[in-house]
């Protein structure tokens, strides 16, 4: 069970949280000017790795308050935490595969 | 390759069992195959099999980072069925069923596909209206599919509680009488006996570090744990890690890949004859013929490549077993496990070309890999071997995303798959 | 075997409390302290049960719950527990249990014929048979013979706890090296919390002779034990099982309350803790390997650890003639503690051909004859054991005569609950054990289950991993430590057993071997050695050794496979815990839910609340009250319960800006005082949520979701602001639940509301529909809308969550003279369906784009929304879409099952559409319906044949949606 830091309440069990997957992926704008390709790529396409990565989580049973962190897939190890709107953390070297 | 029988058991019994051959063969890797394989699971090894046995391609190699079947094959819940609401997926998946249904004689290997029927349990009346259409649906796509009564469904699992008072009562449901579970070791080391046995070399231990590519950047091969091996083609069929080749390959698939737990109890006297989903708590259960109950629940969620499972899915689904069948909350669990499945946006197969030529890939089956694995491969090794895909697999290729024809049969059911 | 009980001693037993107890239907005595195996074994009961696949005659093998063949049937009726290991149930009066595997006794078992037949059915003989004439045939027969327990059918009336715990460190096992660990942590003032599996703590100081800190074992154990329980934050647990370790340092630990028949009911069975420590330590002991020769099955035949427990705690003598089989020194002890007891050890057979002569020494002194070199190559006797043959190193054989045969293969330290951490676990040649290698953060494992054999030396690894400073407590007077040095098999023929709870033989092992399943996963899941609800504790690594030498890979390559969790087996009720039944999924009740019982509600679970689908009275079925509700609707007034519709208040600078991105149409052009509908996308440009939004002010907005979307889209409206477009000056308030919300509708509603009382003008004129007044309705300040979901005349009145029951009173009264009725939600669902008015969830799925319920217009909007850009994909512009239509039956006047499909004359595809809503229309007399049709906008006017369900082959007209008052004139008056 993930204890997981969350930056304005202190850590709590997961079961307070939800996932919302990846982090930083920037929404296509104009839509006009988004062909379908890049429209599918940026609602579907996910970088998935198997090790470090960086994840938006809501404390949803909670503050309610969105923020980032870096979790390793393989250990679950929670590397760092940060605010929404920050920009990327940067991740260790071994990613591993 | 023994043939296996009861006479062919009585005589080695007189003579202590001696007589056995291999089931299959370990080769060491060729330099060149006409296809490779990554993935030593069902549908890597079934692959290998059809590629054989429909198109006489023989010079083929299953590689496998492990141990063959040690992947999803080995992790699931075994349960086989084709109640799907998309006439594509039901083509699909009852395809597969049917090929299930000769499997055990194909390969001469008893895989022990018993059709005990799966049950999918309506507990309100939104439950009952989609559970209409979705039967109805079923029925329209030519697979079995009938609705039962609250009556019924005591009558064949006898542990629910479909009192008024249950905090889940049942408003009835419908039944593939077709559907059921085999033995999912068995489905991996009959096909890979039966491939080997067709000449296809079958190489454990052997991790794909990289992919081989020639100067227009088509892939010519592959580079594993244990050398380079060239290849006219490669198929990968590695769920779980099918992002983590795809990386290698040079590129991008819309997969996450989840931890799914599966959970079995001490082995008890029969007391559930069938496969039953519960539509309030996405939990289901089936009895294994040693006795254990088999439950699946949930996914975990978020993405993992840890083979483990948290601990809040563990008290949902038990905890739902021991709420809506009573008589089962004293009965112990014995040992919980997890696979790790590649979930695609509409939780279907993702089959056919990749962007980078001469990779093919066969990923995104999800938490329902298992009853897949004959038409996964079949399939596979029309594509490998033809160039094209089978028209089954037409719906299900990587442009389907762009394209926003999605087949999502969450969307229509409002249940995970 | 004659087991028997001594004169005196046993530190568990208390001898002044003897218990009468069944089992297998004979009467038996024993006492208080007594596990069943103890007391078993003390009675004199040889054959406690009877294996899996053979059903070969078995005794107990080991004292804990690495025990394979005393499996048992707990009680008759409803608190019946099956697969429970004897050695792990404690003895209580009137304790009834029989083996499980056996019909109708263990002493004769029917199903032994399997034994005879045993030569035909290996490992994995079932792969091999069965598929002719077909599986089906064989299937039913062998599932009856297999599984073990047979359980109750009755539901559980037991109950199950939790408890959630937080400490500094987490020691797992009291053994010596666990209690060193507490001690020091406990010294140092941490939140400490120990976890015992045993009913007593101790663990190997409870029987192994050991003076530690000057004390006798016991008396140092009772003395830790003592300073625990005094400290005020440390919490020993006893009958407390560490059964799985998970992410984060969160451990699951299950306690056993009480489980005795006379027990207070109301109490809980078992308690599951959920653990998070800062530090964890495993002192989870070592679990000793049988050896592995032909007959190590017979009953008689026992772990020589398991002869010295019995003897030490609880005085059960296992045999009056003890032969001894070790290849390594700790069974040494065991002879020394028969020989303490009165017993006659017939001989020590020692593998080694040079045992170390102190030991050797030490045993001939106390009059053990030690024969070096020499190993046991068959059992006799039946079914217990009354003899053995030996064989001298040159070959020689020899028969023993002994009741008892006391074997050791080493030790295995207990690493499963470190491997789960996803430690990496070590082969040790040099004591031929896997131990932990690389450590998980948080982790220390401590003792034997670090292959720490010696007393002392587990002593100070404990005492250092609590964090302990100065000298650790100091063990004196123990033997030297013990080594082991290499796994072996007895080379003799019969069937030598691996896995004693799955009948897993070398034999077998030798098929996997040349039949390619090699690998240890394959080795397991061929033969299912390690599968059997013990897992494997006694059986693993001696197969592993055994296959490592047939393929010559050694041990280290074979590898092991995964310890999965549970430790032990757990109820599946331990899990659920105090989440029973309301608290499983607790279903919200409407502010106003006495006045519903009042009213004779009916009801039913709708989106996650319990709202009333119909009232029911004397004289009406429930579908006559249905059709009784909703005529009163259309002819008079109707008073409904509206209050989970979603209200989430979205304020701010930016609110209007925010709320034209997250609606499909716009919101910024509404005026102050007026409400309007919308529709809510994903970015699939699918139908997630519909609903009525006012605007409160400028700034403010109140926008309204489904009754089952309220949550939902409340976190989703946060998620956009927040992730997306944090630059938008809003705020997001759910107020739903603080709100409740009443709704009157039909002709007479006007006239109702101002017989109740309202302060403000509320004719058509003042307050026209989708307007919405602040006022006081009966004297509760409210805030009235004028929508409609009945397509009559409806005043929706929200007031303060805590008055809803005071105006539902205020609003029934004043509207009796109207004739007023409570109106459920089945009625108004009707309703809406005779109007034609979208349902989202109900009339869409998660496919469903606004282009597909007539909205295709919101394409013509220049500003960027939600799922704008996927309405414009290939997919999206497809005609053959399914589209929202109404439906008509064709020359009936029955209603249609909702959810069947309907299929038009041509076509490829199996179905083209399906009913969404339907019901039948009392007002009209005949049955209404709204679907969604294959292009249907353009197919108004076919006749399509229902496909599936009930009225499969009717004939239904596609229309459009609203069969009542389409020109909706009856809205404005």
């Amino acid at each position: 069970m993930l204890l997981i830091p969350c930056p304005w309440c202190g850590p709590r069990d997961e079961t307070e949280f939800r996932c919302g997957g990846q982090s930083h992926i920037q929404r296509p704008e104009p839509y006009g000017a988004v062909g379908d390709q890049a429209w599918s790529d940026y609602l579907f396409t996910r970088a998935n790795p198997k090790g470090a990565g960086r994840e938006r989580w809501v404390h949803a049973f909670g503050c309610r308050q969105w923020f980032n962190l870096v979790r390793d897939t393989r250990t679950h190890e929670i590397a760092a935490v940060y605010p929404m709107g920050a920009p990327p953390a940067e991740i260790a070297a071994e990613t591993g595969r | 390759m023994t043939q296996y029988s009861a006479g062919r058991l009585f005589i080695e019994g007189l003579r202590g069992q001696t007589g056995w051959r291999p089931a299959w063969r370990s080769p060491e890797p060729k330099k060149r195959y006409d296809a490779v394989i990554v993935g030593g699971g069902g549908h890597g090894l079934a692959t290998a099999y059809y590629l054989a046995k429909n198109h006489g391609l023989t010079e083929v190699a299953v590689l496998e980072r492990g141990w063959l079947g040690g992947g999803n094959t080995g992790r699931n819940t075994t349960v086989i069925r084709s109640n799907y609401y998309y006439p594509q997926s039901a083509r699909l998946y009852d395809f597969s069923l049917k090929l299930y249904e000769g499997l055990s004689r194909e390969l001469n290997y008893n895989i022990m596909f018993s059709q005990r029927g799966m049950i999918t349990v309506a507990h309100s009346r939104h439950d009952l209206e989609i559970a209409e259409r979705w039967a109805g649906a079923v029925r329209l796509n030519g697979v079995d599919a009938e609705m039962i009564s609250p009556q019924e469904i005591k009558r064949r699992v006898p542990l629910l509680d479909i009192s008024a008072g249950a905090r889940f009562p049942v408003w009835g449901g419908f039944v593939q009488p077709r559907a059921g579970t085999a033995r999912h070791d068995a489905v991996a080391w009959g096909y890979a006996r039966a491939a080997s046995g067709l000449g296809v070399d079958i190489i454990q231990n052997c991790e794909v570090v990289g992919f081989l590519k020639n100067e227009r950047g088509r892939v010519t091969g592959v580079r594993t744990s244990r050398g380079d091996i060239a290849a006219n083609r490669v198929g990968l069929a590695a769920a779980g890690h099918s992002t983590v080749l795809a990386d290698l390959a040079g590129f991008s698939l819309p997969i996450t890949s989840y931890a799914l737990q599966a959970f079995v109890s001490e082995p008890l006297k029969p007391v559930l004859d069938t496969v039953m989903l519960s539509l309030a708590t996405g939990v289901y259960l089936s009895q294994s013929n040693k006795g254990g109950l088999v439950v699946g629940g949930p996914l975990d969620p978020y993405a993992s490549y840890g083979q483990r499972g948290n601990l809040p899915v563990w008290a949902h689904t038990l905890g739902a077993v021991a709420e809506q069948m009573p008589a089962l909350g004293r009965v112990r669990l014995l040992r919980q496990w997890a696979g790790i499945v590649d979930v695609a946006p509409d939780s279907s197969p993702i089959l056919g070309e990749t962007p980078t030529p001469g990779v093919l890939v066969n990923c995104g089956w999800g938490t329902g890999g298992f009853k897949a694995i004959p038409a996964g491969g079949t399939l596979f090794a029309h594509h490998l071997a033809t160039g094209r895909p089978h028209p089954l697999a037409e719906p299900f290729s990587l442009e389907r995303f762009a394209a926003g024809a999605l087949i999502d049969e969450a969307a229509a059911s409002g249940i995970a798959h | 075997m004659s087991g028997s009980r001594l004169a005196e001693g046993g530190s568990a037993i208390d001898r002044s409390r003897p218990l009468r107890f069944t089992f297998d239907g004979r009467a038996h005595t024993g006492f208080a302290g007594d596990t069943l195996a103890s007391a078993l074994l003390a009675a004199g009961v040889s054959v406690v049960g009877r294996s899996f696949k053979y059903h070969r005659p078995r005794g107990l093998l080991a004292a804990g719950v690495e025990e394979p063949n005393a499996l048992v049937r707990l009680e008759d009726g409803p608190r019946t527990d099956v697969n429970l290991r004897a050695t792990e149930i404690e003895l209580y009066d009137g304790l009834a249990a029989a083996p499980v595997n056996c019909w109708p006794s263990a002493r004769f078992d029917v199903g032994a014929i399997n034994a005879a037949i045993s030569r035909f059915i290996p490992a994995g003989f079932y792969y091999k048979t069965f598929m002719w004439p077909d599986w089906r045939w064989f299937e039913p027969p062998i599932r009856r013979a297999a599984g073990l327990g047979r359980i109750s059918t009755s539901p559980d009336p037991d109950r199950y706890d939790e408890r959630h715990a937080h400490c500094d460190l987490l020691v797992v096992g009291g053994g010596p090296a666990g209690l060193a660990a507490a001690l020091a942590a406990s010294r140092r003032g941490e939140r400490v919390v120990l976890a015992e599996q045993d009913p007593a703590l101790g663990g190997a100081a409870l029987w192994r002779a050991a003076t530690i800190d000057g004390l006798e074992g016991a008396a140092w154990v009772a003395r830790a034990q003592a300073e625990l329980d005094a400290a005020p934050e440390t919490t020993a647990l006893v009958r407390a099982t560490a059964i799985g370790c998970f992410d984060h340092n969160s451990v699951a630990v299950l306690e056993r309350l009480v489980d005795r028949r006379d027990r207070d009911a109301r109490r809980p069975r078992l308690r599951l803790w959920r653990v998070r420590a800062r530090r964890i330590v495993l002192a989870t002991g070592a679990i000793e390997r049988p050896l592995v020769f032909p007959g190590n099955d017979r009953p008689g035949v026992m772990l020589a650890s398991a002869v010295q427990q019995n003897l030490e705690r609880w005085a059960a003598l296992a045999g009056e003639a003890a032969v001894i089989f070790t290849d390594n020194d700790s069974a040494y002890a065991a002879a020394h503690a028969l020989v303490g007891a009165g017993a006659q050890v017939v001989a020590l057979l020692d593998r080694r051909p040079a045992p170390p002569k102190p030991l050797v020494e030490a045993a001939e002194a106390r009059g053990v004859r030690v024969l070096p070199g020499t190993e046991v190559t068959a059992t006799h006797g039946a079914p217990a054991l009354s003899a053995v043959t030996a064989r001298t190193r040159d070959g020689a054989t020899f028969k023993l005569q002994a009741d008892l045969l006391a074997m050791s293969g080493g030790w295995n330290p207990a690493v499963h609950l470190f491997s789960q951490t996803g430690g990496a676990l070590a082969w040790d040649a040099a004591q031929a054990l896997f131990k932990p290698s690389a450590m998980v953060r948080g982790y220390d494992v401590v003792g034997a289950a670090d292959a720490r054999f010696d007393l002392g030396g587990a002593l100070e690894q404990g005492w250092r991993a609590g964090g302990g400073h100065g000298a650790p407590p100091a063990a004196s007077g123990e033997a030297r430590p013990w080594t082991f040095s290499a796994i072996g098999r007895v080379a003799a023929p019969g069937k030598a057993f691996l896995d004693f709870q799955n009948d897993v033989t070398v034999d077998d092992l030798a098929l996997a071997r040349r039949e390619s399943f090699v690998s240890v996963e394959h080795l397991k899941r061929y033969t299912t050695l390690g599968m059997a609800p013990d897992q494997g504790k006694t059986s693993n690594v001696n197969a592993l050794a055994l296959m490592a030498e047939l393929t010559g890979r050694g041990v280290a390559q074979t590898g092991t496979t995964r310890f999965r969790p549970p430790y032990t087996p757990a109820a599946f009720g331990a899990f659920g815990g105090r989440m029973r039944g309301e608290l499983f999924r607790p279903r919200r009740r409407l502010p106003a839910h006495d006045r519903h019982i009042e009213a004779g509600a009916v009801f039913e679970e709708y989106g996650g609340w319990l709202r009333p689908a119909c009232y029911a009275h004397a004289g009406a079925t429930p579908s006559e009250a249905v059709r009784e509700e909703a005529l009163a609707v259309r002819r008079g007034v109707g008073l409904f319960d509206a209050s989970p519709l979603g209200k989430i208040e979205v304020a701010g600078p930016d609110a209007a800006e925010f709320l034209d991105r997250v609606y499909a149409n716009a919101m910024s052009t509404l005026k102050v005082g007026r409400a309007r509908y919308g529709l809510m996308l994903n970015e699939l440009g699918v139908v997630i949520d519909d609903g009525v939004t006012a605007r409160l002010a400028e700034d403010r907005f109140l926008v309204g979701a489904t009754g089952a979307g309220a949550a939902r889209i409340a976190a989703w409206l946060e998620e956009w602001l927040q992730c997306e477009w944090p630059h938008l000056d809003v705020l997001v308030a759910p107020v739903t639940t603080s709100l409740a919300v009443l709704t009157l509708s039909g002709p007479k509603a006007r006239a109702v509301l101002e017989a109740a009382g309202v302060d403000i003008p509320v004719d058509a004129a003042a307050f026209p529909h989708m307007a919405f007044r602040d006022g006081r309705v009966a004297g509760t300040p409210a805030r009235i809308f004028r929508v409609s979901f009945t397509g009559e005349v409806s005043y929706e009145i929200n007031v303060a969550a805590d008055r809803a029951g005071e105006l539902w009173d205020r609003l029934l009264a004043a509207g009796r003279p109207h004739g007023v009725r409570p109106v459920g939600i089945d009625a108004w669902m009707l309703l809406r369906t005779e109007k034609g008015y979208l349902h989202v969830g109900a009339d869409t799925d998660g496919g469903t784009a606004p282009g597909d319920v007539g909205w295709g217009h919101v394409l013509k909007r220049t500003h960027d929304f939600i799922g704008r850009r996927s309405l414009t994909r290939p997919a999206n512009l497809r005609e053959d879409r399914l589209q929202f239509v109404g439906l008509e039956v064709v020359g009936s006047s029955a209603p249609l099952t909702i959810g069947g499909h309907l299929k038009g004359a041509g076509g490829d595809e199996p179905s083209d559409g399906y009913v969404t809503s339907s019901g039948f229309s009392p007002v009209l007399g005949r049955g209404v319906a709204l679907g969604m049709v294959r292009g249907g906008r353009d197919r108004l006017g076919e006749e399509l044949m229902v496909a599936s369900g009930p009225e499969r082959g009717a004939r239904v007209r596609v229309t459009a949606p609203g069969a009542y008052d389409p020109t909706g004139e009856r809205l404005n008056g």
